[in-house]
């Protein structure tokens, strides 16, 4: 693997329901060890760029290449063991299970023992991997500061800390790419501070390359290497945050053009999502 | 934080192995440990009449736990679990007929009843809800035909008739010593649920259930571990219809109706969906609740109730009503089961006598 191949490239991804177009040839490229953030206003297809990549949805067009391999067509369960994480943007935590299990849930493309050696739990060496396992698990249930909550069930959390689980969750995997849905989406001040924290350490200290969606702009634009902009599923803008701020065609998608609004109207500060 | 809630004040995990052993605490491993040694004991006593009940609580209660983990474990609904657990008993006949010894033949049919659960299971893994519920349906009424018609496996309308077990000479002709068997297989089939709930495809397995969508991200295979479910579900209902074909010693083609089917769901809901230890419980209450409907009957009979209601007559239906009812109780109060039920007697009495 050359180490200037892209460890993600979207070539010019199309994805349409029906009549809708979610996706209009949108084509972008991440590097390795980027923290990486697509916004756009609700509805501009950023959701579905990220099923795209996780293998939820298949683009009607266009290509998708991990570390410079086509995996357009590959099922999601397959994406895993190349080293791909994510988030949801609504909960989607193992409900019955404890924080503990959930994060375990994720070690799972990791462990080797199955159905038959897991029933010999002490004579097929199941018992020995589970727990070197619970082990690395434990390093990131101390990194997210979950310690309390670890034998709880993950259905009867607070939502923030719901959001934190799945973080471990999907850190468990050991991806070389996480996507994260809106991580911050519902939380209070204090948490999205934490929240930026982990995303950076994760992305500093653990060298995983970060693909985020966030409507937090404060965030976005405080912690991001580069940042794409959708909007009605095209690509409007690329770059550094401060370029993207500055690129009038991201103002008119955010805040409408002064000729668009007649003047004195409520949609001025309304469209302000 | 139930989990930490049960473990008495001053009992500290000091490794990762403590923390993950099957019972929480040293006194729930002695407790258990010591129920095993007490059932060993019941054969001594010479009551046949509880050793009946307790053998029947016991391959039910394989079957059922095999259910569990389809239906609680899994969430996938089946409603064909008799016929399954009638191709075990008929399987494990026809093997020792065809030369295997008895303790053999257990295993074996259990592993012929995986491959016929799997052949249901590979277009089922694709269904979910009232759909699969159907496809398990058409599963019950294809094998219940097939017991009619196949007189080779079946031996017909006329049944078969099979042996008990023997090892080294030594048989396990009374009902004494089959009990000895049940017991092990019944050790051996809940330890290694238990074991399976606690490593990779268990937690897989419940992942399905939960969420599904999140499960795939995670790198399970939905259709493996939907199929592997049915596998293994299968594989208990035959362990649990051979130790009934060599207990019961005769085989009938009617046997396994839906409403034995139900009854399989029954106990797993009573005794609580998704809990190993609940299945058992499930099925002895099943097979207890008939015999105190018919022990209090009989203490009406000759009453005047009895001459009002006709009870004499009636108490087979009684029976049948007393299993309806107890379900509908239980999806109304307890819809967790008896499992939860004792979790929570346990959590009363960690506190006794006060509140808090």
């Amino acid at each position: 693997m050359k180490q200037d191949t892209p460890i993600l490239e979207a070539a010019q991804v199309s994805l349409r329901f029906g009549g809708v177009r979610a996706l209009s040839d949108v084509s972008f490229a991440v590097e390795r060890g980027e923290l990486f953030s697509i916004i756009g206003p609700n509805g501009a297809g950023k959701t579905s760029m990220v099923n795209c990549i996780s293998g939820r949805y298949r683009p009607t067009e266009g290509r998708i290449l991990f570390e410079g391999r086509d995996i357009t067509g590959l099922k999601p369960n397959h994406r895993a063991g190349l080293g791909i994480g994510r988030t949801f943007q609504n909960l989607a935590l193992f409900g019955h299970m404890t924080v503990l299990d959930n994060i375990m849930v994720g070690r799972h493309h990791l462990l080797r023992n199955n159905f038959l050696t897991g029933m010999v739990y002490w004579l097929g060496g199941a018992q020995r991997e589970e727990l070197a396992h619970r082990r690395e698990v434990e390093d990131i249930i101390d990194f997210l500061e979950i310690q309390h909550i670890r034998k709880a069930v993950a259905g009867t959390l607070p939502y923030g800390l719901r959001k934190r689980v799945e973080l471990a969750r999907a850190i468990a995997l050991k991806p070389k790419l996480i996507l994260l849905d809106e991580p911050m989406a519902g939380m209070n001040l204090e948490e999205k501070e934490d929240m930026a924290r982990y995303i950076v350490d994760l992305n500093e200290e653990w060298g995983m390359t970060v693909i985020m969606i966030e409507h937090d702009m404060g965030v976005v634009m405080d912690i991001s290497h580069r940042v794409i902009v959708l909007d009605f599923g095209r690509k409007i803008a690329e770059g550094t945050p401060d370029q993207v701020l500055a690129d009038p065609l991201v103002k008119r998608a955010y805040l409408g053009e002064a000729d668009d609004v007649p003047a004195g109207s409520e949609a001025e500060t309304g469209a302000v999502a | 934080m139930a989990a930490i809630a049960m473990t008495p004040c001053g009992d500290f995990r000091e490794s990762y192995r403590a923390d993950t052993t099957i019972f929480p605490t040293r006194l729930s491993r002695a407790f258990a440990i010591a129920g095993i040694a007490a059932l060993c004991l019941v054969p001594l006593t010479g009551d046949r009449y509880v050793l009946s009940l307790m053998i029947q609580i016991g391959y039910l209660g394989i079957a059922a736990l095999g259910l569990n983990i389809l239906v609680g474990f899994t969430g996938q609904i089946s409603i064909g679990h008799a016929a399954f657990f009638g191709v075990g008993a008929f399987a494990s006949a026809w093997f020792v007929e065809h030369g295997a010894p008895v303790l053999a033949a257990i295993p074996l049919a259990g592993l012929a009843t995986t491959a016929v659960g799997m052949v249901f299971g590979i277009p089922a893994a694709r269904l979910k809800g009232l759909y699969l519920a159907i496809a398990t349906l058409a599963a019950q009424f294809i094998l219940e035909d097939f017991f009619a018609r196949a007189q080779w496996f079946t031996g017909g309308v006329a049944g078969r008739v099979t042996l008990r077990p023997s090892l080294f000479g030594y048989s396990f002709d009374t009902d004494e010593a089959y009990f000895y068997v049940v017991l092990a297989w019944v050790a051996l089939s809940f330890l290694a649920a238990a074991n399976l709930m606690r490593t990779r495809d268990g937690r897989a397995l419940v992942a399905v259930r939960d969420h599904y969508l999140s499960a795939e991200i995670m790198g399970i295979n939905l259709t493996y571990y939907r199929t592997l479910s049915f596998g293994i579900s299968s594989f208990f209902a035959g362990i649990g219809g051979a130790l009934y074909a060599h207990y019961l010693l005769f085989v009938s083609v009617e046997a396994f109706t839906i409403l034995f089917s139900i009854q399989f769901l029954g106990m797993i809901i009573i005794g609580g969906l998704g809990s190993v230890m609940g299945s058992m419980m499930g099925s002895a209450f099943m097979v207890l609740l008939p015999e105190v409907v018919q022990g209090f009957a009989d203490a009406l009979a000759g009453g005047m109730i009895d001459r009002a209601l006709g009870l004499g007559n009636a108490v087979s239906f009684l029976r049948e009503m007393a299993i309806g009812a107890a379900i509908i109780l239980f999806l109304i109060f307890e819809p967790d089961g008896l499992a939860h039920r004792w979790r929570l007697i346990k959590a009363y009495w960690k506190l006794y006598p006060f509140a808090h």
